[in-house]
């Protein structure tokens, strides 16, 4: 296990090297600089002094060394763009803003997802399954962004009822959140009904049935808890977008977060900022991923992480 | 034993006997078996339809119409829909109705090109790693891991950012990690198929490496290729359209379904009705491909029969 473990991390170093690497050479091929956004002529002399505080007169290889150990060292360096503010800095104030809101998010879609997934599986109601089948086929095959300009335009413009723009009061906070979730609800809803289904008619149910166990704590004890695995499995890498925001989410409702944050950085040509971002968002994907097979290794000892 | 057949044992069958061994059944193609039960997913006929309807008036409208889908008439500026202007007109007085088909055109060109090169990379290289399998198989697949866990948002804005905002380097970034999925599925299907007999059978006779991949190995594995490619559409036609609806997608000048949503969005608060259409427009069009995948994904389901 420790092993396995280690193993995956090594080869998370190893892809987070080559996203550096990639991402550092990328940067640099993209025409432009990023003391030419506002097409004003820099005298010679002010360019040259600028470069050299920043470093970008020596030549790329040379600034990759310094930068990948700087990296090392936990130095992400002082933003372009944004006179003299470390990244670091620029990371602690924008991550909380889209981790409160993709918290949120998550444990919306996980908790929505899972009772309407349950629900629709066990149900001997025909037309509760079948509203609950068009919500998810049209959450999995409708771009969320569309689906929150209808919401937008309806609830926002049309009756009212809340706030279009921004997160000054806690209303603020639906609109963005259900953006986020209709995708995840739905998918979530599906993979719940489906295994769930499998699950119930198995032997161990019937089983547990007949022991007496109620009704209720079949489903949850021994259906749910079998019955989760691919929700876990796609919960990880989920958790990890979440958290890291949505650029169209964070564009539509003016919200001040990383995903904005990102686009920005890129095409102010802010180097050092884009870098740290990158850093931050692919460490992310690949901690949660190991994260989410753990945890169904530990749900479904069945499963053997290190084959 | 000298018994010689001769033409005197031999009788004629009777009439009626002739016809005993004809099967009623027609018989049928592997491709027509599937198409005869996609025809009963009344959804999927429905999709199909919708999509086919699309496809046509977006390539005919634009060049029917009397109005181009640039050409501008102030003074009929954000009229509402009426029969000389079904959809109503924009800001400039543009018909939206051209303009929206125009905009399918852009649209639902670049996603089924994107699905084809997604289509045939991911079945090159899926199958080339199932196939031979070993340490070729784990270095292939492992590049593919690390491509996979690069944030989509940065390589796309890179790819634009690099080669401009033009239809082929929309198509690069949509393909740049798309047929990931493709290739993992062609490889799980190939490294299962492999070990049929078949496969060893075209081996035994003979048949070249290329040739038991193509015409043994992807042939077989075709219907859940075929269901991803399905998926792969609309995953393309939101891609872009969200790039182009953000602002960093296509250049501003080329109308596609994002654009025209972007478009519409200063006059979201006075006109909403406008941006109404570019939203149904793109959903429906998903919302059909993805019926269509499920009916194809039945209908290629042979052992649920």
């Amino acid at each position: 296990m420790l092993k396995y473990i280690g193993k995956r991390l090594l080869l998370g170093i190893f892809t987070m090297f080559v996203l550096i690497t990639v991402v550092f050479f990328g940067m640099k091929a993209m025409p432009g600089s990023p003391f030419s956004r506002d097409n004003k002529a820099i005298p010679a002399e002010t360019l040259r002094a600028l470069e050299e505080k920043y470093g970008l007169d020596k030549p790329v290889t040379e600034q990759y060394v310094v930068y990948l150990k700087n990296v090392v060292r936990g130095d992400f360096g002082i933003s372009i763009s944004k006179k003299g503010q470390q990244v670091s800095e620029i990371i602690k104030l924008r991550m909380p803003v889209t981790a409160k809101l993709g918290i949120m998010a998550f444990v919306f879609s996980v908790v929505m997802g899972i009772v309407l997934g349950v629900l629709s599986a066990l149900t001997k109601k025909q037309w509760v399954n079948s509203v609950i089948t068009v919500f998810t086929t049209i959450g999995v095959s409708v771009p969320g962004f569309l689906l929150s300009l209808l919401m937008m335009v309806l609830l926002a413009v049309k009756l009212k009822l809340l706030p279009v723009v921004g997160l000054n009061t806690p209303q603020s906070y639906i609109m963005p959140v259900l953006a986020l979730s209709f995708s995840p609800v739905s998918s979530i809803t599906r993979l719940t009904r489906s295994s769930l289904r499998d699950v119930m008619s198995s032997d161990y149910i019937t089983l547990a049935r007949s022991k007496g166990t109620k009704e209720f704590w079949v489903v949850v004890k021994h259906g749910l808890k079998n019955a989760l695995l691919p929700v876990v499995t796609y919960a990880g890498p989920l958790f990890a977008g979440m958290i890291t925001g949505s650029l169209t989410t964070e564009t539509l409702f003016s919200i001040p977060g990383i995903g904005k944050e990102f686009t920005n950085s890129i095409s102010n040509r802010d180097y050092t900022l884009t870098m740290g971002l990158t850093i931050l968002l692919g460490a992310l994907v690949i901690v949660m991923a190991l994260v989410s097979d753990l945890v169904a290794a530990m749900i479904d000892p069945r499963i053997k992480v290190d084959k | 034993m000298s018994e010689r057949i001769t033409n005197e044992m031999f009788e004629l069958l009777p009439e009626n006997e002739k016809n005993s061994e004809f099967i009623a059944m027609e018989s049928k193609t592997f491709l027509k078996d599937a198409w005869s039960r996609y025809k009963k997913n009344k959804l999927a006929m429905v999709g199909l339809a919708f999509l086919a309807v699309m496809v046509v008036l977006s390539i005919a409208v634009p060049m029917l119409s009397k109005y181009g889908f640039e050409s501008q008439n102030i003074e009929i500026k954000n009229a509402l829909p009426s029969l000389e202007h079904p959809f109503g007109t924009d800001k400039l007085g543009r018909d939206i109705f051209v303009r929206v088909m125009y905009g399918g055109r852009i649209s639902l060109a670049i996603a089924f090109s994107s699905a084809f090169i997604c289509l045939i990379i991911g079945i090159l290289y899926g199958g080339v790693a199932g196939y031979v399998g070993g340490k070729v198989d784990m270095i292939m697949m492992r590049f593919v891991d690390i491509l996979d866990s690069v944030p989509t948002l940065l390589y796309v804005i890179l790819i634009l950012m690099i080669f401009g905002n033009t239809i082929p380097a929309m198509l690069l970034a949509i393909c740049f990690t798309s047929w990931i999925g493709m290739a993992r599925q062609v490889r799980q299907q190939v490294r299962s198929i492999k070990e049929m007999e078949y496969a060893l059978a075209a081996t035994v006779i003979g048949a070249s490496h290329t040739r038991i991949l193509l015409k043994h190995l992807v042939v077989n594995a075709i219907g859940p290729i075929i269901v991803n490619l399905t998926t792969m559409v609309p995953s393309a036609i939101f891609t872009e359209s969200f790039l182009s609806f953000v602002g960093i997608g296509l250049d501003p000048s080329i109308p596609s379904w994002g654009k025209l949503a972007n478009d519409c969005r200063d006059l979201f608060f006075t006109f909403p009705i406008q941006i109404v259409w570019v939203i149904a427009a793109i959903s429906l069009t998903c919302l059909s491909l993805n019926f269509i995948g499920d009916g194809i994904g039945e209908a290629f389901q042979t052992k649920k029969r």
